[in-house]
């Protein structure tokens, strides 16, 4: 399926991400991340799992990272895409 | 065994983190006060994949949901009873009927999710007039209630009068939340102290708790640990006697008798259960090395 609505979730307080979605037509992914040379694939790698879980196949997904774990990640994207989704 | 219950606010990853280095005796993840309405899905979401993730080593795992009249009461417990927490905390609980609503949408995700049934645990928190009147009535409404809670501010305001940090006030809720959790053979868990930067004071409130007969006390910040678990230490004499009572009640047990004399006093079941609480305090305390114990028995 494919996001058609744009939603957020998270922040931009340390230890957290700021996760924007909206809608594309193939799963696009922009990171932004203060570790991004270490873990830039990595965190890429999260979000096409979250992704795929959801059955989100179209997306622009945005992440603004301050250092978040890859649990807060996970989180943060899921919450973004099920608002996304809600009212559909 | 537990001295301390801290709450970390649900929606704070960077809390969230930290309660895995914090020397909390058990860690309540908050999905109810500290989280707005609108942020109740993203705290949900992101208390879940902490549990799943996060090693926070020997530490309880709690989580406190949202008030059973809220709808998202029944989504807070699949994600976190799913994800590994050993106990909710049910805020607001007024008798058994809370307890019976929790348990039996426990049963059904434990049933769906192919989990131990009973595996989770409910802590009850008492802070309402009604609640304290029916507090034996929701501790041993079902097998699942492992302790109740005292909730003193939400109680104060419910009971019409101020909050103090004598507590007289809270005096006889107190009391009366002890004897109903004693009566079911469950825990009783301590108001948390409010002023966080008052270490003696929160020291003073825990030992006049400890008095009372509290196994634990609540937690709104880090700085209280220490002295709660300060509060909690046994003196060495009665660890001494501690140690006596297990080692006498270990002969009596091989010669097939119930209860022995030790100083001039007679000892049984009660005494025991006493001596090995003390024991686990003494231990959490450091004050009692397994070897030390050993040799002393």
């Amino acid at each position: 399926m494919k996001l058609t609505k744009e939603a957020r979730a998270g922040t931009l307080e340390s230890g957290d991400v700021l996760v924007i979605v909206g809608p594309s037509e193939s799963l696009d992914i922009r990171v932004e991340s203060p570790v991004i040379r270490q873990f830039g694939e990595s965190i890429r790698q999260s979000v096409r799992d979250v992704a795929a879980s959801l059955g989100v196949t179209g997306g622009a997904i945005s992440l603004e990272d301050q250092g978040a774990l890859d649990c807060t990640i996970r989180a943060r994207l899921t919450t973004a895409i099920k608002r996304s989704l809600a009212d559909e | 065994m537990r001295r301390s219950l801290l709450f970390l606010p649900g929606n704070q990853p960077n809390m969230l983190q930290n309660g895995a280095v914090l020397p909390a005796d058990a860690l309540i993840f908050d999905l109810e006060d500290s989280v707005s309405p609108s942020e109740k899905d993203a705290a949900r979401e992101l208390v879940a994949s902490a549990l799943r993730s996060i090693d926070y080593g020997s530490r309880g795992l709690v989580v406190r949901i949202n008030d059973i009249d809220k709808p998202y009461v029944k989504k807070d417990l699949e994600a976190v009873a799913a994800a590994g927490a050993m106990s909710v905390m049910v805020p607001k609980v007024s008798g058994a009927h809370t307890i019976h609503h929790v348990a039996v949408m426990l049963d059904l995700i434990e049933e769906e999710y192919r989990m131990e049934p009973g595996r989770t645990k409910i802590i009850a928190l008492i802070e309402t007039a009604a609640g304290i009147e029916k507090a034996f009535e929701a501790a041993a409404a079902s097998p699942r209630v492992e302790a109740l809670a005292l909730g003193g501010e939400d109680l104060s305001a419910d009971l019409g009068c101020p909050r103090t940090k004598e507590g007289t006030e809270i005096f006889y809720s107190r009391s009366r939340l002890v004897v109903a959790a004693r009566a079911a053979g469950i825990e009783a868990i301590d108001t948390p102290f409010t002023d966080a930067r008052d270490e003696e004071g929160c020291y003073a409130d825990t030992v006049f708790a400890r008095s009372m007969g509290f196994d634990a006390k609540l937690s709104i910040s880090p700085h209280h640990l220490r002295p709660i678990h300060r509060a909690f230490v046994p003196t060495e004499e009665a660890v001494a006697f501690a140690l006596e009572v297990k080692e006498a009640m270990e002969i009596a047990r091989r010669e097939g008798r119930g209860a022995v004399s030790l100083r001039g006093k007679m000892i049984d079941l009660p005494v025991l259960k006493q001596a090995e609480r003390t024991i686990e305090l003494a231990r959490a305390s450091g004050m009692l090395a397994a070897e030390k114990e050993g040799a002393l028995l």
